[in-house]
């Protein structure tokens, strides 16, 4: 990267290096596909996209894994994208989990995510055959993260070799696999939470309502605050529904995603509430901490 | 409006990388967790997570160990030591900061100049001590072949030498001593900070411990550092990334400005095959623009319909970069199996990926000094100076000029690992000319360093 190109504005900088990474993998790939997990680092990814492929529309589907646990407001809101920009939306669902009666209350979070979203993710991308797969993932969100390439080889098993990893130099990304093999690529890679948030306000991006505050049903489960957003949730005997003024940190299934209070509806007021918060990102997502190095051995097994 | 102003200085504020270098004993994971730790980059929950884990491994005094908050994989907490290059993030109200957090372990040098090819300074760790050891200078080397034009040595531990200014002067002599070498060949500029990260002294906060130091803490020094570098490279560089077509009536080309300016209405030429033409406009998804400086990824159309295609280099006809079917390079070694004559591999270079053979290993570069010493062949974790012969012509620049346009890797056809990273150099400005048009041939007997 020239030093030259130090002098632009740091969302300018990070912006830049996103749309030269999407183009990289049209230019180097035969069958690219985006994971769009609806959520604000989704919602960044697909805008960068769209710039970096504009007057054109990007030349690769987009995938959903839908756990069917996911939020109604999310579902409502990825049919609306998708109509609305036209893009090419596939919507991939593990049958056999469903037909198995996979669910998080039941089952755990741990199987639940295993089943539901790495083994869906798994069988996506075989059926397809895709040889990239660009995820919304970042850095800064976790420890095994921090050690990430951009550019992530996977084996013919979807699995990541945290050891064996391929170095990454400047911007000259690796892209050359083979057959059956792919790589898995990672656009926001040197966002933090709070560049996606002002990346969000500056640029208009359309996100799903549940991000902004408002007075929601929820009810506290083992200590967090889940919405009621749906019957299928076993209410506890104990614990009484509120109504109370909550938003999302992040999106994710929405008994395992907890609930934060806040008054902050718009965007101004949700950077200004990140900047003073306490709490890191995923402390409200209960898949990060239901063993250690979770989230490293999630990875391996071929999860984002 | 009030909420509106305070959002500003965030977007416009400016990005240093910089990369950390030290062994396990000289305290850079504590370094580390302190500056984001004192420069409130640490949320609660993190903090009890350490203040827990600390609790448990004998924390030092009820305080909790900062190094917890930058421990990586699980395979690095059993051996104790970090393996790879972890990225940290953190802001404060005058830039954002991107650390690449880099293992000190001879056995790791790829992985150090991995994450020094995308910083612009380096924080080189000494345990005061301790004093320089080989490892300082192997860093040293290391960020200086890699290109890297600012070092800073943190003198960490001052609190085990009783803060002594005279311990600090004596380690600041002893670097200067072999430091020379490196200022000599490549203008490094180098600055010094007595610290104590386990303390805090002269992290973000000054501390009263060394009164008699009268700089600045490491963190007002990374907030003031000059982003850009001072050298004028105006010559503009465009490797076309990506050719965009929707329909007839369009044709971009996308790519990253990656030196200099592109204007609307300039002249360009394609190399390596040297059609020229003229910037139509520069399209981007916010609008078309009058002109785009280096760092921007947009879409160029021109006014001529050329034969251009991905790989090919754009620049202005008075001032265009080498042509050649030959580098002379500086190699790191990457991969298990040692780099050979004769071995072919892949060479990316921009967004060129030809087919390159090893011609020759001129020498191996010893990482603790600078010198050179005979070798036939490049093991892992090896640096030297080799020739390689590509099977159609690329155009570059020297990495000295132009990081963007004067490195590449090697990757093994084989396993399509990535088994090594190049730095072009510099060639006499004669054949550089020469080359760019007639696509001469020539060998390059120069010994410059890197």
């Amino acid at each position: 990267m020239a030093n030259a190109a130090r002098s632009l504005p740091h969302l300018q900088q990070l912006e830049a290096e996103s749309i030269h990474i999407f183009r990289e993998v049209a230019a180097a790939f035969d069958n690219p596909v985006m994971l769009y997990s609806i959520g604000k680092d989704s919602s960044v990814m697909l805008h960068l996209a769209r710039k970096a492929f504009h007057p054109a529309r990007p030349p690769f589907p987009l995938l959903h894994v839908d756990t069917t646990w996911k939020f109604r407001e999310m579902i409502a809101h990825r049919d609306a994208q998708a109509k609305k920009l036209g893009l090419d939306l596939l919507v991939h669902i593990n049958e056999d989990g469903v037909k198995a009666g996979i669910n998080p209350f039941e089952h755990g979070s741990g199987k639940h995510t295993d089943i539901m979203k790495t083994q869906a993710l798994k069988q996506a991308l075989d059926q397809h055959r895709f040889d990239a797969a660009f995820g919304g993932a970042r850095r800064d969100e976790e420890k095994s993260r921090a050690k990430e390439r951009v550019f992530s080889f996977r084996d013919r098993n979807h699995a990541w070799d945290p050891r064996n990893q391929r170095p990454e130099l400047w911007n000259l990304y690796n892209t050359r696999i083979n057959q059956g093999e792919s790589i898995r690529v990672f656009p926001l890679s040197n966002w933090t939470e709070l560049d996606i948030w002002h990346y969000i306000h500056r640029n208009d991006v359309e996100i799903v309502p549940l991000y902004f505050a408002k007075r929601r049903p929820v009810v506290e489960i083992g200590g967090i605050d889940i919405l009621v957003d749906d019957n299928r949730l076993p209410l506890p005997r104990a614990e009484p529904v509120a109504m109370k003024m909550v938003r999302f940190r992040t999106l994710g299934c929405y008994p395992l995603t907890g609930a934060v209070e806040s008054e902050a509806a718009t965007l101004p007021a949700i950077i200004r509430e990140i900047q003073r918060t306490k709490n890191s990102e995923r402390q409200g997502r209960l898949i990060d901490s239901d063993q250690p190095a979770s989230m490293e051995i999630k990875k391996s097994q071929g999860y984002f | 409006m009030i909420i509106e102003s305070c959002l500003e200085p965030h977007e416009r504020k400016g990005l240093l990388r910089f990369l950390t270098c030290g062994g396990v004993d000289d305290g850079k994971s504590t370094l580390i967790g302190r500056l984001l730790h004192d420069s409130e980059s640490i949320r609660e929950d993190e903090l009890a997570a350490i203040a827990a884990d600390s609790a448990g491994a004998g924390g030092l005094d009820g305080n909790p160990d900062l190094s917890l908050l930058v421990d990586g994989l699980r395979a690095e907490r059993e051996e104790g030591i970090t393996i790879d290059v972890a990225h940290r993030y953190f802001s404060t109200a005058k830039r954002k900061f991107i650390i690449a957090d880099t293992p000190g372990h001879e056995r790791y040098t790829r992985n150090m100049a991995t994450g020094a090819s995308n910083c612009d300074l380096a924080v080189i760790l000494i345990d005061a001590s301790r004093g320089v050891r080989t490892q300082t200078r192997r860093h040293s080397c290391i960020a200086s072949l890699l290109g890297i034009r600012r070092i800073i040595v943190a003198v960490n531990k001052m609190d085990l030498v009783d803060f002594s200014q005279d311990v600090f002067n004596r380690i600041r002599d002893d670097y200067l001593a072999f430091g020379a070498k490196l200022a000599g060949i490549e203008s490094v500029e180098i600055s010094f900070i007595p610290l104590s990260a386990k303390l805090g002294d002269n992290v973000v906060h000054g501390g009263a411990n060394m009164p008699w130091h009268g700089g600045k803490p490491l963190l007002a020094t990374l907030e003031t550092v000059e982003l850009a570098e001072n050298r004028d490279f105006a010559d503009f560089r465009f490797p076309v990334q990506y050719i965009n077509r929707p329909n007839e009536s369009f044709r971009g080309y996308c790519g990253t400005v990656a030196a200099g300016v592109a204007r609307k209405g300039d002249e360009v030429v394609a190399l390596p095959a040297g059609n020229e033409s003229r910037i139509k406009s520069i399209v981007t998804f916010d609008g078309e623009l009058e002109l785009a400086p280096a760092g921007m990824a947009v879409t160029l159309v021109l006014e001529d319909e050329i034969d251009i295609a991905r790989g090919d280099l754009l620049a202005h006809p008075g001032n265009p970069p080498a042509t050649s079917d030959r580098l002379d390079a500086t190699v790191v070694w990457m991969a298990e199996a040692a780099l050979l004559p004769g071995a072919r591999y892949g060479i990316k270079i921009g967004t060129r990926g030809v087919m390159g053979t090893v011609r020759a290993v001129r020498h191996k570069i010893d990482v603790s000094d600078l010198s050179e010493c005979p070798a036939a062949r490049l093991e892992l974790n090896e640096i030297g100076r080799v020739d390689i012969a590509l099977n159609e012509p690329a155009a570059f620049d020297s990495y000295r000029d132009n990081r963007a346009t004067g490195g590449f890797i090697l990757i093994d056809p084989v396993s399509n690992a990535t088994a090594g990273a190049g730095m072009i150099h510099r060639e006499t400005d004669s054949g550089l000319r020469r080359s760019a048009f007639s696509g001469e041939k020539h060998d390059s007997g120069d010994t410059i360093q890197p």
